[in-house]
């Protein structure tokens, strides 16, 4: 018995190491780039023979990419905060209410979400032009928040119908109005499905390329995932991948911080003990 | 506290389904009332309409001196204890039953002395600071209650509330919301599928079958003088035994034999154009063993039958036979084997269940000889179910 359990966790154990190896693997390369100086960039090592910083260095030297991450991490924030909010009120109205046209809703967001984003590029470009919001971050968030929020009221709705309807009928024969109840008692139990779908909405804002570099022209609104893309090598023979390389490994962490920090939120089993079950 | 009075309430839900159909109930203020009836005859919407979680559809409800039809729940200053407990559970114990006070502005201190002396009531002292999470079902259950009794309510509404508990601790349960009542005299509706508990714990229990109100009484009135086959189908454990019965030269002529009616039943009888075909009831206790009576006691009709199941519980002894003859149905008795699952175990209503003194000889697979004590017979219409040996108005 314990030799059959043995071998079955030394093949999770070996599953697990193959997996692990598959996903980050790209990631080291990455970071592997990031510390070759321009001369062993191209020598196909896996472990870079003279570590440097210089390509650090050099995207930090600059406004371009400085001015870029925080324009990132604004945008990101507010377009986060602004859908995760809408979306809220959208599926706590999708889970619990009958409304008319609540179904109409729900086809409506999904096909925001199926609709691809390139076929929307030029009409958004012209718009923005003209309405005078090309080139700043509310040009950004606009269009960040409408394309998560099919996301947002997904996620969220899920989250909603869990949440057991007696909690409400009995907050509000304890005294709460509607507001009182959504506010101290459905929006705490939906608090795990608030973090994940903000992790996932931030992601989504922070990792997109499409919007940011044809609705942008300048550092103004010109988030990183863009700005990499106007990276120039320091001569005009050589390709700028040190600094790219260096970028891509920086703008990696804060979605790590931001999946860390809302990892503890996300705990199961918030409504246990709410009802008999 | 307060009387609550509903006048010709109904509720009909937009799909154009008749939840409740013009419930007329006094309840005085202390008292309490039970609403009792299989699954889906309206009690739980009756009790969440006085909650002011449902609408009322027609009719008026008045709670104290005021009509609250319109009034959101908040405004009714009434409390509910549900069936799944319903505590928040990102809140310890205290906060629980501090929310309604809370809600209310109360000040903290107050907040603090009302939560602990309810508390104590409860035994929940020193579970104050958990979470409904490692609470057991009883404490959680307790909790429910204490969220109750905190804000001293004109009214608490119970929505089945130990239905969720094991058998020992329902019973437990059942004895302390009784005395916890009796103590607040807080007026108090309850809503329960469980006749026993309708039974033990209400002042008034108010019976209900597809919306309609059966029969509202206590619970001896309903035991002893069943409006209907329903009521009479429904209350008593085990449950009242129905044969089908013709009426001929002033006797029941059934499977058991004819059984002679005593004169008040034969007026009754009369009185009301009884049709020939009838249905009696008789309940357990309604024969005795002939072998035990004195002689000349109660004077019956004798019958043998013979034993198929005998189930002792030490005081007393149930013993099962089958008559001949088909067993008795009418829609009303079709509906209650449905409720009660005896469709589901395959067990008919063809048994006759007959309770008897412990001191009974009967035997499994051996004749006994029962006396049927007359008097305390039903005999119902077939047609409408109603009771025409105890007419309406005569308990």
């Amino acid at each position: 018995m314990a030799a059959v359990g043995k071998t079955h966790a030394a093949r999770w154990g070996v599953m697990n190491v193959v997996v692990v190896l598959y996903a980050l693997f790209p990631v080291w390369w990455i970071a592997a780039l990031s510390f070759k100086d321009p001369a062993t960039l191209t020598d196909g090592d896996y472990i870079p023979r003279d570590w440097t910083l210089e390509n650090y260095r050099g995207i930090f030297d600059t406004s371009e990419f400085t001015r870029a991450l925080i324009n990132s991490i604004g945008i990101a924030l507010i377009a986060t905060v602004i859908a995760v909010a809408l979306g809220i009120m959208a599926a706590y109205a999708v889970a619990r209410l009958r409304f008319p046209g609540k179904r109409l809703l729900i086809g409506m967001s999904l096909l925001i979400a199926m609709f691809p984003p390139i076929s929307l590029v030029s009409p958004l470009f012209n718009i923005e032009r003209i309405i005078g919001i090309f080139d700043t971050w509310i040009g950004l968030i606009i269009p960040y928040m409408t394309f998560s929020l099919p996301l947002a009221i997904y996620t969220l709705s899920a989250f909603f119908r869990e949440i057991p309807w007696d909690l409400e009928k009995a907050a509000k024969v304890d005294g709460a109005t509607p507001a009182q109840a959504f506010r101290m008692v459905i929006v705490p139990l939906a608090a795990p499905g608030v973090f994940t779908t903000a992790i996932l909405v931030f992601i989504f804002c922070w990792n997109d390329f499409l919007f940011a570099i044809s609705l942008t022209s300048t550092e103004a609104a010109r988030t990183v995932p863009a700005a990499i893309a106007f990276f120039t090598g320091s001569s005009q023979f050589q390709q700028p991948t040190g600094s790219i390389a260096a970028a891509a490994v920086v703008i990696t962490i804060p979605i790590v911080i931001f999946v860390l920090l809302f990892q503890r939120r996300i705990v199961a089993g918030l409504t246990s003990g709410a009802v008999k079950g | 506290m307060a009387e609550i009075i509903l006048e010709g309430v109904t509720k009909r839900f937009p799909d154009g389904a008749l939840a409740v159909k013009d419930v007329d109930l006094d309840i005085a203020d202390g008292e309490f009332v039970i609403l009792v009836g299989p699954s889906g005859c309206g009690k739980s919407t009756t009790l969440n309409m006085i909650a002011g979680l449902e609408d009322i559809t027609e009719g008026t409800l008045r709670i104290g001196d005021r009509v609250v039809n319109d009034l959101a729940p908040k405004e009714r200053d009434v409390a509910m204890v549900f069936q799944s407990y319903a505590l928040y559970p990102h809140m310890n114990v205290r906060e629980n039953m501090g929310f309604p006070l809370r809600l209310a502005k109360v000040d903290k201190v107050t907040i603090n002395t009302k939560v602990e002396e309810a508390a104590e009531v409860l035994d929940l002292t020193e579970h104050l600071d958990r979470k409904p999470a490692n609470l057991s079902g009883g404490q959680r259950q307790r909790v429910a209650m204490g969220r109750a009794i905190v804000r001293d309510p004109k009214a608490f509404l119970m929505d089945e509330p130990l239905s969720n508990l094991d058998a020992k601790l329902r019973v437990q349960m059942r004895t302390q919301i009784s005395r916890l009542q009796r103590r607040l005299g807080t007026t108090t509706v309850y809503v329960t599928h469980d006749q026993t508990e309708a039974m033990t714990l209400g002042d008034r229990v108010v019976v209900m079958r597809q919306g309609l109100v059966q029969q509202i009484g206590t619970p001896a009135e309903l035991y002893d003088f069943p409006r209907n086959i329903f009521v009479a189908g429904f209350i008593g454990s085990p449950a009242m035994n129905f044969l089908n019965a013709t009426l001929e030269d002033g006797a029941l002529r059934t499977a058991l034999g004819d059984l002679p009616l005593d004169d008040r039943t034969r007026q009754s009888l009369e009185r009301q154009n009884a049709p020939r075909e009838v249905i009696v009831g008789l309940r357990p206790e309604a024969f005795e063993d002939v072998a035990l009576s004195h002689d000349g006691d109660h004077a019956g009709p004798v019958f043998i039958a013979t034993v198929e199941v005998l189930e002792s519980l030490g005081s007393d002894v149930y013993v099962y036979f089958t008559a001949e003859g088909g067993p008795a149905t009418t829609t009303e008795l079709e509906e209650l084997a449905t409720d009660s699952g005896m469709r589901d175990t395959g067990a008919d209503a063809h048994h006759i269940v007959v309770r008897l003194d412990a001191a009974t000889r009967a035997r499994e697979g051996e004749p006994v000889e029962l006396r049927v004590h007359m008097a305390k017979a039903h005999v119902f219409d077939p047609a409408t179910g109603a009771n025409l040996t105890h007419p309406v108005g005569a308990a």
